[in-house]
């Protein structure tokens, strides 16, 4: 499949803003609700997810492309696809440590969290399930990453002034963060319009 | 002492994964646009949970304790194989409503987290028990929140209209925003159970607030992290 730019541009911002994968897709919702307390943390766990997850659609697309169709297995894609990002994760956790101390330094904490993230393994079969050629499916994987950089960026801004609101006691914690959540849901249907069909 | 009884009660009401323990919150968000759907999205993870339980019940004196993480998740991911491939053939309407969701049965955190906290330590007959009750419990609370934003989102359960007719449906609770809504009342509800109870000094420490505390508690429950935290801490060593 030969994508042009007009593709690759409209798929960015669909995957990003449109159809926004925590607000609109419900995936990756454990770090997007538990990493969100600081500005900070939450971009560096935006950042990680960017990395890990263009990183995983480009390998699990190769994979698909080059081993699992040619050989007709493609019904194992689930299997395979969680084996290969669960490996992906722990290698680039070593690559890390080993050569770029410094960016360890910074991701290291958030990448074992990442491997069960089912944004992950949502994106690389999402990009099956579109059949997304490799360029197509990296371009969906990083803007499927960005925005959710993007939604845990802006809870963690909004959670910060929150700390200093009177909440009803019930509502502390997890409910009221939801609300927000569900609030920027709302907000986040206004991008609907961006894109026909 | 670990009847199959006792395991169905334990997965419905006392330990019930999603109002209780708060686990496997994306599937829950994600499908409960309508009753049906719940439902079929529970009972899918019944079988699922029913299965793996007890094969990994089953090999757990086999399986050797340092790589069983990725053997649970390979047995795992067998069963939501071959569950989609048996609902693509027969239920394919279902099949196209809960889409992507079914492949990611394999990252629901229910299932992981009964594999390693219970299957891998006791017999076959009773694990299999614990996997249909969980199942069950999961299946009760996707329905029930199906149910919740299908009557105020549409005025239907189970697709019968059962409001009156003046009533003008919120749309908003079928769509994603409403999901979060939903939640954030249920997990409201859990909290004031849970100060109530502690106030008359009953234990409480079952129910989990989910992700709130921080993330390292949310894949806690899905034992990845602990995984990851031993052999780092192997390689300390």
């Amino acid at each position: 499949m030969t994508s042009t730019w007009k593709d690759l541009l409209i798929i960015l911002i669909s995957s990003s803003l449109v159809s926004n994968v925590v607000l609109s897709q419900f995936l990756g919702l454990c770090p997007f609700l538990g990493v969100s307390k600081k500005v900070e943390t939450a971009a560096g766990m935006g950042t990680a997810v960017i990395f890990v997850i263009t990183l995983a659609s480009a390998v699990a697309g190769v994979i698909y492309k080059f081993v699992l169709v040619p050989l007709d297995i493609t019904y194992l894609q689930t299997i395979v696809f969680i084996l290969v990002i669960a490996a992906l994760v722990q290698f680039v956790e070593m690559v890390l440590k080993k050569f770029m101390p410094g960016l360890y330094v910074a991701l290291g904490v958030y990448l074992p969290l990442i491997t069960t993230n089912c944004a992950v393994l949502g994106v690389a079969l999402t990009n099956v399930q579109k059949n997304y050629g490799i360029l197509t499916g990296i371009v969906n994987g990083f803007a499927t990453a960005a925005g959710f950089t993007v939604a845990i960026v802006i809870l963690a801004g909004i959670r910060e002034k929150m700390e200093y609101n009177d909440v009803p006691q019930s509502f502390k914690g997890m409910p009221i963060v939801l609300v927000t959540a569900g609030l920027m849901a709302i907000a986040f249907c206004g991008f609907a319009g961006l894109i026909r069909g | 002492m670990n009847s199959a009884g006792e395991r169905l009660y334990n997965g419905i009401v006392k330990e019930n994964p999603t109002l209780v323990l708060m686990l496997g919150m994306c599937p829950t968000l994600a499908v409960t646009t309508s009753a049906i759907n719940g439902l079929g999205m529970g009972l899918t993870t019944m079988v699922v949970l029913a299965m793996s339980n007890a094969i990994i019940s089953l090999l757990r004196n086999i399986i050797p304790d340092k790589v069983r993480i990725p053997a649970f998740i390979v047995i795992i991911a067998s069963f939501v194989t071959v569950v989609q491939m048996v609902l693509q053939a027969y239920l394919p309407t279902l099949n196209d409503a809960l889409g992507l969701y079914i492949p990611l049965i394999v990252v629901n955190c229910i299932i992981l987290g009964r594999a390693e906290a219970y299957a891998s330590k006791n017999p076959v007959i009773p694990s299999f028990f614990d996997g249909v009750g969980m199942g069950l419990g999961f299946s009760v609370s996707l329905t029930c929140i199906g149910a919740i934003r299908e009557i105020l989102g549409a005025g239907e359960v189970f697709g019968v209209h059962i409001m009156p007719a003046s009533y003008v449906p919120f749309s908003i609770f079928v769509m994603a925003p409403g999901a979060f809504f939903v939640l954030a009342v249920l997990t409201a509800l859990q909290n004031k159970v849970k100060i109530n109870g502690e106030k008359k000094g009953r234990d409480m420490s079952k129910i989990q607030s989910g992700c709130s505390s921080d993330c390292m508690n949310c894949a806690d429950s899905g034992c990845s992290h602990r995984f990851y935290g031993e052999s780092k801490e192997g390689e300390v060593k």
